[in-house]
């Protein structure tokens, strides 16, 4: 299976995503700069965190107009994997493949933490080597990470089961006291209708190499290689 | 004939969003005194020129440019005045 990881200028998270993509996990990767808009060997398509193109205007606004955005729609239409993390989720709204928007968070802090997660499904990739219901715990770091979408979004995303990942304590409870950024309906992850883009604040591959502490968030990658090998 | 033409674009967020920097905004002209002062919105506030032949196509480039680009129509709302600068 190979990645491709998009590098934006002012991207920073995109080295970690190729650490656990290639270092740890042993497969082909390959950096995609934002100019390049040639991604026809890639599997997996990551949008990686950090502030593209300085986050001017708003969150992911300009990085949505680069021709390796436009290809990663392309690769999304096909049915491939396309995984948007913090900024990459950012971007992924501004662009449309994932519904809503990210705005400042509810306390206005920069929020640099560690925050349980609640699994709402286990039947994607992503998800598969987790229960649903399972709490796992995932770094964040982000500044815009307040999950908007009108009530009609909303609902849609609900009724259809788009919702992945939602701040809880560590018993599974959702309410407001453990939503760090103000997030409507504590959502942290969503995916579209087919469920091969996914947008997530939290930071999974900060959380995929023992020496660094945690590893919950390996499950989302190895989940990704073995429905590959299934295929 | 070519005109060229400034936009005075304003940015806000839609009511419906939350606007924690102008709840910020607002404790702090609370501590100034001001306690008569309520509903801070932020917002952006955006220049260009742009030359066109009409006001009527300025006004519709501007539109998709405000939809694609400079607002988010999911949370922002945008208007902008146009005024001309000089003819061409």
């Amino acid at each position: 299976m190979k990645f491709g990881v998009i590098v934006f200028p002012g991207s920073n998270c995109d080295r970690d995503m190729a650490w656990v993509t290639q270092g740890l996990l042993g497969q082909p990767t390959r950096m995609v700069w934002h100019e390049d808009s040639d991604i026809d060997d890639i599997d997996v398509m990551i949008v990686p965190g950090g502030f593209s193109y300085g986050d001017y205007l708003r969150c992911g606004a300009i990085a949505r107009f680069s021709p390796a955005m436009q290809a990663t729609v392309k690769h999304a239409s096909q049915g491939k994997y396309v995984l948007g993390v913090c900024n990459g989720f950012q971007i992924l709204t501004e662009i449309g493949l994932l519904p809503g928007a990210l705005t400042r968070n509810r306390g206005l802090h920069f929020i640099c933490d560690r925050t349980p997660l609640r699994v709402e499904r286990n039947d994607l990739p992503w998800t598969r080597n987790y229960e649903t219901n399972q709490v796992i715990t995932i770094p964040i770091a982000h500044g815009e990470g307040c999950y908007f979408a009108d009530d009609d979004t909303l609902k849609s995303l609900e009724d259809n089961n788009q919702v992945i990942f939602r701040y809880s304590d560590v018993n599974g409870e959702i309410n407001d006291r453990v939503n760090p950024n103000g997030s409507r309906n504590n959502i942290a992850g969503i995916c579209n209708r087919e469920g091969n883009v996914l947008g997530m604040m939290p930071h999974p591959e900060r959380s995929a190499d023992i020496a660094i502490g945690g590893i919950d968030g390996m499950g989302l990658f190895t989940g990704l290689l073995e429905m590959a090998m299934i295929d | 004939m070519t005109q060229t033409y400034q936009a005075q674009i304003y940015v806000t967020l839609r009511p419906s969003v939350l606007d924690p920097a102008g709840v910020a905004v607002q404790s702090g002209l609370k501590h100034m005194g001001y306690e008569n002062v309520d509903s801070i919105r932020i917002g952006k506030y955006i220049e260009l020129t742009v030359s066109a032949e009409t006001e009527a196509a300025a006004t519709e480039q501007l539109n998709v440019i405000c939809d694609r680009l400079l607002a988010n129509p999911i949370i922002e709302n945008y208007r902008f005045d146009l005024k001309v600068l000089s003819a061409a």
